[in-house]
């Protein structure tokens, strides 16, 4: 179409609104924002006539690109240390993006300007496209790799893990309280505009580089819808602007939206990027590298700095606090090392650490071997069944962490851990923004003004409470994470499919798991005070 | 040419030949390859099935730590509450069309290149030139008209909808079924527009102040509008789908624009307006089959037989007033094969056949 006719088809197509006059609406989903003064922003609409054959075409690359790794025998040089984590990634993601078709009305009913609502329907579409097509990946995956098992229970998996919860975040937080802090600033302007570039772009990446170059094609094919999600999400941002009193409520929310998303999914692609890749390169980027570049320079400077001259302040101290948490307090390794220690719990197999792999993160995290270093030479010295229990209950010097209460990544800078009576419950926390979002940004008031529609944590958040003082081979049973011989764990501490190294039941049966929380609202006073001293002075006890 | 010694080394990543295939090795689970946390309908799991079943969690499935965020007034995730109509198991509606990603696109972009041609022939050959004057004004203002319903019933009738149901596969349905009228309401603006510039008498913008204005359009905006206006997804879903395009869709759709077009020297609406009585087609199976589940529901059948003549009652009079007021524009046009009374009767009958599939009582009102 020439650049004339597409502007008459744009105007064409705005006539298609129209004003009520005889009902409007149903308000299915509250804001406290307002919109009375938004301006009328008319955003490029989305002509359908052009948009189904673009995708279309889209997709025959995606599945020429299918058929072509399965006849190019792709599986033969997949790195099995990689692809046992996108069990994981691939049994969330399809949530998440499922969730973000869900919040469009939410979008559509919160902002009355219609100029935005085309727009925000055709990103329905996208993430409905997102979904089935990532759905899909992970079965040729469940079809074409060595070891299915983990694939095959995917989404039973992701709903009963503690690190599908995690992740559940990420879909939830897109469809459920207020209608604007869901679907517009937690979805759009933090999670898409900020971390689809880490999720969808760097992570795909580093498949390739682990022969899969399945996951690059589909996930920059997604990726390619993003900007126009974007661009949804900065029109309603500009929109909310345009009222003083939505300010205290934007400068909450991106406090909110951009530290759980740092939490949650710095945690998860920091891991699968640096403990599930191969390639050691010394000049391969760190996760810490490519955040600096795609979340610092490219979000952080150019999207969100911009914003302040709109008089919005933007979180800065915590943009900094991420950064410093990635590079010094060692927040992915601590994340690696937690999921590491779970392994009887999860539906992969997570590698053993080799000198190649200490190497490279000591060149690439200075100090990482004297943190680090000895938890995983424990982790391959109890790596088979037989002699010992699973790491979790040896002792290696590792004390099994608290949860946060908010974000669901355990607290594993435990000096920074906030430990508070919230709701009558003692609850640990991660940091003090987390536990500044549930005691104050998800309530009912917010800095003495009234905020009915903000959203609650509401859940079995911790989920060891669902396990505690069960013997870990029965709560292995009952998660159904046992293959299909009735016995063998699903998990393992390493990658050998020999079946006499691989974990049974029986190997794991004896060792109960407590929860942390259960045992410490159970502690007196002086007993929790002296529990979490210790914990903060990193799990050694403090004289 | 440049020294290729001069060259900066390049570093790429070292391929590795691991074996990782399918089959390489046999240990426990190493042949499970079928998702195995449902059950599918049939015996082999569909496509659709696998794409789309569980992706959506469900304290009633696999989810055990519930719903991590809840409203301020309420629970969070999708609560069965958010519908009167109730279900012994909702997760048993599949989609009859089957719709994921790739039928989305490949079954829309047919459409669009069906429709594309048309218009390209159309204006090759000035097919628009052969219309008679009152046949221009009929589309101008009808059509014209009619496009603001699928648009209406497109963002806030299908979108709103796919937030609240309890299933990913009646959210995933009711999202395709939006995305049909989003097109449709589109193919009739776009061609609205090349009849604007067909270098005939037709008033593009006219349409406007009909939809707004025009007494005979007025009870179906309101109408519209009204459906807009429904909290119960479940009750919207059926008020829009079973009644309101039975009476008012179809009847304005089939059985007057596509009976009458080329009796009118018309061949160009007809191939467009037959996109969207296919794509009704189709999301009126889903709806048909998600609503005879509701009714023969061991457990909540009876009471949904009476919901839904509940809602029939306050749907139906105000969908046949609404096709009433239409009868004026079957005159319109200088050809007028069919009369108002032929046309409703055969939307009412094939509304009473779609009760009679539903298992639902006739009302009242269809016969007078
Ligand atoms: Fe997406
Ligand atoms: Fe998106
Ligand atoms: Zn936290």
């Amino acid at each position: 179409m020439s650049r004339q006719s597409l502007t008459k088809a744009h105007a064409k197509i705005s006539e298609l609104t129209w004003e009520p006059t005889f009902a409007t609406p149903a308000t299915r989903f509250g804001t406290d924002y307002t919109f009375e003064k938004a301006p009328k922003k008319d955003p490029l609409k989305q002509i359908m006539r052009s948009y189904f054959p673009m995708e279309e075409e889209k997709d025959n690359r995606v599945f020429g690109a299918m058929d072509g790794a399965v006849r190019g025998n792709m599986f033969r040089q997949v790195q099995q240390r990689w692809l046992e984590w996108q069990k994981l990634f691939l049994s969330i993601i399809p949530f998440p993006e499922i969730s973000a078709a869900r919040a469009m009305p939410m979008a559509i009913d919160a902002v009355p300007n219609p100029e935005i609502h085309n727009g925000l329907a055709v990103q329905m579409i996208d993430e409905v496209r997102h979904s089935t097509i990532q759905m899909n990946l992970k079965k040729l995956y469940m079809n074409q790799y060595i070891d299915p098992a983990g694939f095959d229970m995917t989404e039973k998996a992701f709903a009963n893990n503690y690190a599908g919860t995690i992740g559940r975040q990420f879909g939830e937080g897109f469809i459920t309280g207020d209608a604007i802090t869901a679907a517009n600033v937690y979805l759009t302007v933090v999670a898409e505009t900020a971390f689809t570039n880490t999720l969808f772009v760097a992570m795909p990446d580093e498949a390739a580089a682990n022969g899969d170059y399945l996951l690059p094609t589909v996930f920059h094919s997604v990726q390619s819808d993003e900007s126009r999600h974007i661009s949804n999400g900065y029109s309603i941002l500009l929109m909310a602007l345009a009222d003083e009193r939505n300010r205290p409520l934007l400068e909450r929310d991106l406090r909110y939206a951009w530290w759980n998303n740092h939490c949650v999914v710095d945690a998860a692609i920091g891991t699968f990027i640096e403990y599930g890749t191969k390639d050691r390169r010394k000049d391969r980027e760190s996760y810490a590298e490519m955040w600096r570049r795609w979340i610092y320079d490219d979000y952080y400077r150019s999207y969100l700095l911009p914003l302040e001259k709109y008089g919005l302040t933007i979180p800065h101290d915590l943009v900094e606090e991420a950064w410093n948490r990635i590079t010094n307090k060692g927040y992915v390794h601590e994340v690696a090392r937690f999921f590491a220690t779970g392994w009887p719990v999860n539906y992969w197999r997570i590698d053993t650490m080799t000198d190649t792999d200490f190497e490279w993160f000591e060149e690439k995290y200075p100090g990482w071997y004297s943190k680090y270093g000895k938890w995983w030479e424990n982790y391959n010295r109890l790596a088979y069944p037989g002699r010992n229990k699973p790491i979790a209950f040896e002792d290696v010097g590792y004390q099994y962490p608290h949860r946060c209460w908010t974000c669901m990544v355990p607290a594993l800078i435990r000096e920074d851990m906030v430990v508070e009576k919230v709701d009558d419950q003692w609850r640990t926390y991660c940091s003090e923004t987390c536990y500044w979002t549930d005691a104050k940004a998800f309530r009912s008031e917010y800095e003495g003004r009234e905020t009915p529609n903000m959203g609650r944590l509401t859940g079995f958040r911790e989920w060891e409470t669902l396990h505690h003082d069960k013997d870990l081979a029965d709560i292995v049973k009952d998660l159904g994470y046992v293959r299909d011989d009735g016995k063998t764990l699903i998990g393992q501490p390493h990658l050998d499919l020999d079946p006499k190294k691989m974990w049974t039941l029986d190997d794991v049966r004896g060792n109960r798991f407590m929860s942390p929380n259960v045992l410490l609202n159970q502690m007196s006073d002086a007993e929790r005070e002296a529990h979490v001293a210790e914990y903060r002075a990193n799990g050694t006890k403090v004289a | 040419m440049a020294d290729i010694t001069d060259q900066k080394t390049r570093s790429f990543p070292k391929i590795e030949f691991t074996d990782s295939e399918a089959g390489a090795l046999d240990f426990p689970s190493s042949k499970s390859r079928t998702y195995n946390y449902y059950k599918p309908a049939k015996l082999r799991a569909t496509m659709y099935e696998d794409v789309t079943v569980d992706v959506q969690p469900d304290p009633d499935r696999h989810l055990t730590q519930g719903w991590i965020y809840g409203f301020g007034d309420g629970p969070g995730g999708y609560p069965k509450e958010w519908t009167k109509a109730q279900s012994s198991n909702w997760h048993t509606f599949l989609d009859p069309n089957e719709e994921w990603e790739q039928t989305i696109y490949r079954n829309n972009s047919a459409v669009v290149r069906q429709v594309s041609l048309c218009l390209e022939n159309a204006k090759r050959a000035g097919a628009y030139k052969n219309w008679n004057h009152a046949w221009v004004v009929f589309i101008q203002r009808n059509l014209g008209a009619w496009m603001h319903a699928e648009n209406g019933i497109a963002l806030h009738v299908f979108t709103s909808i796919q937030r609240s149901a309890p299933t990913n596969m009646i959210n995933n349905a009711v999202a395709v079924a939006a995305a049909h009228k989003m097109r449709f309401a589109q193919d009739l603006a776009l061609f609205n527009l090349d009849l604007s510039e067909a270098d005939i008498d037709f008033d593009g913008p006219a349409h406007r102040d009909v939809w707004q204005n025009a007494p005979e359009w007025q009870p179906t905006r309101q109408t519209v509008e009204e459906l807009t206006a429904v909290g119960d997804w479940g009750e919207l879903l059926f008020a829009t789908n079973i009644v309101f395009e039975q009476l008012v869709g179809q009847l304005f759709r089939s059985e007057l624009v596509m009976q009458i077009a080329a009796r009118n020297g018309d061949y160009i609406t007809p191939t467009i307006v037959g996109t969207g009585e296919n794509d009704y087609a189709r999301d009126l199976a889903a709806s048909r089959s998600l609503f005879q589940l509701l009714v023969r529901d061991e457990e909540h059948g009876a009471a949904n037989k009476e919901l839904f003549g509940q809602w029939l009652s306050v749907w139906v009079p105000k969908c046949l007033a609404a096709a009433k007021a239409l009868q004026p524009i079957w005159s319109q046009p200088a050809e007028k094969p069919i009369t108002f009374a032929t046309s409703l009767d055969a939307a009412k009958d094939k509304f009473r056949s779609l009760l009679e599939d539903l298992e639902l009582d006739i009302p009242k009102e269809l016969d007078q």
